[in-house]
């Protein structure tokens, strides 16, 4: 008994154990999913899986799933970065626990229950539980933003090295503003939820693109979807910034930019219903304000993880190739930082490219061709994010050594084989006719596959170790654990 | 092992061999389907189930569609006997066609379709199946009865509207795919690799492109083995063949506020979810590919 309770202590209530858990659940949903499409489905792995487990996959559900699957996916990633903010953003160790305890059980019921809703049948108990979850998540969301009330006089900031107005945290009322929109953008999506069946009908946003008139609860659902997402990344990057130490003059001018640039871009999306013309101006403003702050602190933690290196080994005058090799030196530090740089070759250039030629030459493509386009991005997107997170697990953890190195350009060229691979599958018909394009789309598909493989690969191989070391008596679940209660204890 | 240069070139033109177009110019095998792309099926008035959440819709009034799409032998046809009268002309290797435009209301992403003279066929396609020489047009052997692609919008209309019938509207499309119940494909709830041409649908034309597919013959579909291959009968209630499947299908239906045309029923390019009856696709009007035909309707006598 003690085997499993000890444990379950490390699992649940620590954030590494926490952040281990949600982890290995998404993994899990993501290798079990994976069975029913592509080519898993033509060499019948689909069917079997679909018999085995008795999944109940109706051709006129698909879009119903394909939304049920990202909210328990993407929740769960919330929780993920929930557990990391409440363990590095400074809060009272109550707090920490309050919320952390509500956002785990809230997120666990709404993958469980949303999938069993979604995949094996449709009690609408499991669609009221999994609604349930989201809700528990909702509220831990509101315990949160309180812990992370940037007026609270026990955590005011007076270092001059770090950005403050008055005595005002400035990274964490970014933290906070973030969790803030995050909120306002959920309810922004469950309003319209709330309409299922009454006036709202499921429908995925890339399949109304061309619609002239869309409603106003389409129009919702779609910056729903956008938002959030943004906001997941905006979470990261300010993550990403505390996990080397962001300060100095650089920081000073970031979190504002973060703060202005997520507030900007939350009304600009919310303003997507009402004024609809006008509301991309504001995203395109506010998401140019967000990536300048996020650029500043990658320029920063470049310099830091070089400098720390070059100290490291002694170097006082550097060569270039000195620098250049210490800023590669460590692929986890690198890597966290290089896919934010990444992100904008497969993201946002060849979103603005879109955005300046989209009567000239996308808007003439056939809808389905634009589409893979619209969901291509995000997936990218999404993509790049799940990789920066485990850079970020695997930096927490302290893989080291050769295991450090092979992990960490695992992820980042495989990844970046396949993201780039994508898109060019997603721009295929700038280079190539249709009737040109099936190789094209066999060869990029096949690296994108190749690509993503080799990061579930390497996934699987973190996850197994993890697993394995649970079954040993001092195993690093041990430390990690001891490690958590010691920071607990006054 | 030591990355040389030359290593590295080696492998990028492999990959690039890789990425090579498909054979075009490739014998295919006359296959007779036994099924007659001249023939007419006669929609009944009635309500229907429109669209993924089943909207019932009211058609009241009796309608005939094509059982098949129309071939390249009908449209080469209909091209030689249009440039005969004029009703075509050669321009800028294309054939092009009168069409009387359409209202524009200046909406957002809408372009203007004026009266004029419009592409149907663009001649210096290499996917297009047609040939021309001596002044006449000639469907590519053993593509005969294939679909026409690589035509218009406006080719499609022309089409029609030359033998004095219409592109179906959605409704009717849709109608004339699915029957009166909800089912998600003609010829019923589930999907499976010989019941349609989609893409690796392991169909046997797969192997004359290296893998990639084209068109198969229409009504190829319907319950025949061809060379060891069997199908499953893929027609729809009403008997209409190839409503998924085989080449997108232009319809008539012109959006207010939008220049965009309706393409129904999927294609030998994409993926088999793609061959619901809802699912939503649209183009340029000027819009042509290889994935791309038509079918007519009318009005029953």
């Amino acid at each position: 008994m003690q085997f499993i309770i000890s444990r379950f202590k490390f699992l649940f209530r620590s954030t590494k154990g926490l952040v281990l858990v949600s982890i290995a659940l998404i993994a899990l949903v993501t290798a079990f999913m994976g069975t029913l499409s592509g080519p898993m489905r033509e060499w019948g792995v689909t069917s079997f899986v679909t018999e085995t487990f008795g999944l109940r996959l109706l051709s006129a559900e698909r879009e119903g799933r394909i939304i049920l699957l990202y909210h328990t996916i993407a929740i769960a990633v919330v929780a993920l970065e929930t557990y990391l903010i409440t363990e590095s953003v400074p809060m009272k160790p109550h707090e920490q626990t309050q919320i952390n305890a509500t956002i785990t059980f809230g997120y666990i019921i709404t993958l469980i229950f949303g999938l069993k809703f979604g995949y094996f049948g449709h009690g609408f108990a499991f669609h009221g539980l999994y609604i349930f979850g989201l809700s528990l998540v909702f509220f831990a969301g509101l315990l949160l933003a309180a812990a992370l009330w940037p007026w609270r006089a026990e955590f005011r900031v007076t270092d001059p090295q770090r950005a403050h107005w008055g005595t005002v945290d400035l990274e964490r009322a970014a933290f906070f503003a973030m969790a803030v929109a995050t909120l306002g953008s959920a309810l922004f999506g469950a309003v319209t939820g709330s309409y299922w069946g009454n006036g709202h009908e499921t429908f995925l946003a890339e399949d109304i693109l061309r619609e002239p008139e869309k409603t106003a609860l389409q129009l919702a659902i779609i910056g729903h979807l956008h938002i959030m997402l943004t906001l997941i990344a905006v979470a990261l990057a300010l993550l990403v910034g505390r996990r080397f130490d962001f300060k100095g003059t650089l920081h000073k001018i970031s979190m504002p930019l973060f703060i202005v640039g997520t507030i900007v871009i939350t009304l600009g999306v919310w303003a997507v219903v009402p004024f609809e013309s006008i509301a991309h101006i504001i995203i395109y403003v506010g998401s140019t304000i967000v990536l300048l702050g996020a650029l500043f602190m990658v320029i920063y933690s470049f310099g830091k993880i070089t400098r720390d290196r070059l100290a490291e080994q002694g170097i006082k005058t550097p060569t270039f190739g000195q620098k250049v090799a210490a800023l590669l030196h460590d692929p986890l530090k690198f890597g966290m930082l290089w896919q934010m740089v990444f992100m904008n070759f497969v993201v946002s250039f060849p979103g603005i490219f879109m955005a300046v030629t989209l009567e000239k030459i996308f808007r003439v493509w056939p809808l389905r061709q634009e589409r893979v386009l619209l969901t291509g991005h995000w997936h990218v997107l999404a993509g790049i994010v799940a990789t920066i997170i485990l850079l970020y697990y695997a930096d927490l953890v302290g893989l080291t050594g050769r295991v450090r190195k092979v992990f960490g350009w695992v992820i980042i060229l495989a990844s970046d084989l396949a993201f780039g691979a994508a898109l060019i599958y997603m721009l295929q018909g700038l280079f190539v006719s249709t009737w040109d394009s099936a190789p094209l789309a066999n060869v990029t598909t096949l690296l994108m596959d190749a690509g993503l493989g080799l990061v579930l690969i390497a996934l699987a191989a973190l996850m197994s170790w993890r697993l394995i070391d649970l079954f040993k008596d001092h195993g690093r679940w041990r430390t990690e654990l001891s490690e958590a209660e010691a920071e607990v204890l006054p | 092992m030591k990355t040389t240069p030359r290593r590295l070139l080696l492998s990028l033109l492999l990959f690039l061999s890789a990425c090579a177009a498909p054979p075009i110019d490739v014998d295919v095998p006359v296959i007779q389907t036994g099924i007659d792309s001249d023939a007419w099926a006669t929609v009944p008035a009635g309500s229907f189930l429109l669209g993924q959440h089943e909207h019932e819709t009211p058609l009241e009034y009796d309608y005939e569609i094509m059982i098949t799409d129309v071939t390249n032998a009908q449209y080469a046809e209909f091209l030689n006997a249009a440039l005969a009268t004029g009703e075509v002309q050669l321009q800028d290797d294309a054939v092009v066609g009168f069409y009387p435009g359409d209202t524009f209301r200046g909406c957002r992403h809408e372009l203007e379709i004026a009266a004029g003279d419009w592409a149907f066929v663009p001649l210096d396609a290499p996917a297009l199946r047609l040939t021309f020489a001596d002044g006449q047009f000639t469907a590519q052997p053993g593509y005969e009865n294939h679909p026409m692609t690589m035509v218009t919008w406006f080719g499609a209309w022309g089409y029609c509207h030359s033998h004095g019938w219409r592109l179906p509207t959605n409704a009717e499309w849709e109608k004339a795919a699915r029957g009166q119940d909800n089912r998600p494909f003609p010829w019923g709830f589930e999907i499976e690799d010989n019941y349609a041409n989609f893409l690796n649908s392991h169909d046997i034309f797969e192997r004359f492109f290296e893998g990639i597919g084209g068109t198969t013959p229409v009504g190829f579909y319907n319950g025949q083995t061809y060379d060891g291959y069997a199908t499953q009968d893929g027609a729809s209630p009403y008997g209409l063949y190839d409503m998924a499947g085989n080449v997108w299908q232009w319809t008539g239906d012109v959006q207010e506020g939008a220049h965009y045309r309706s393409l129904r029923g999927g294609s030998h390019t994409t993926y088999g979810y793609n061959l619901r009856i809802w699912t939503p696709n649209n183009a340029d009007p000027t819009h042509a590919g290889p994935d791309v035909g038509f079918r007519c309707a009318r009005d029953s006598e």
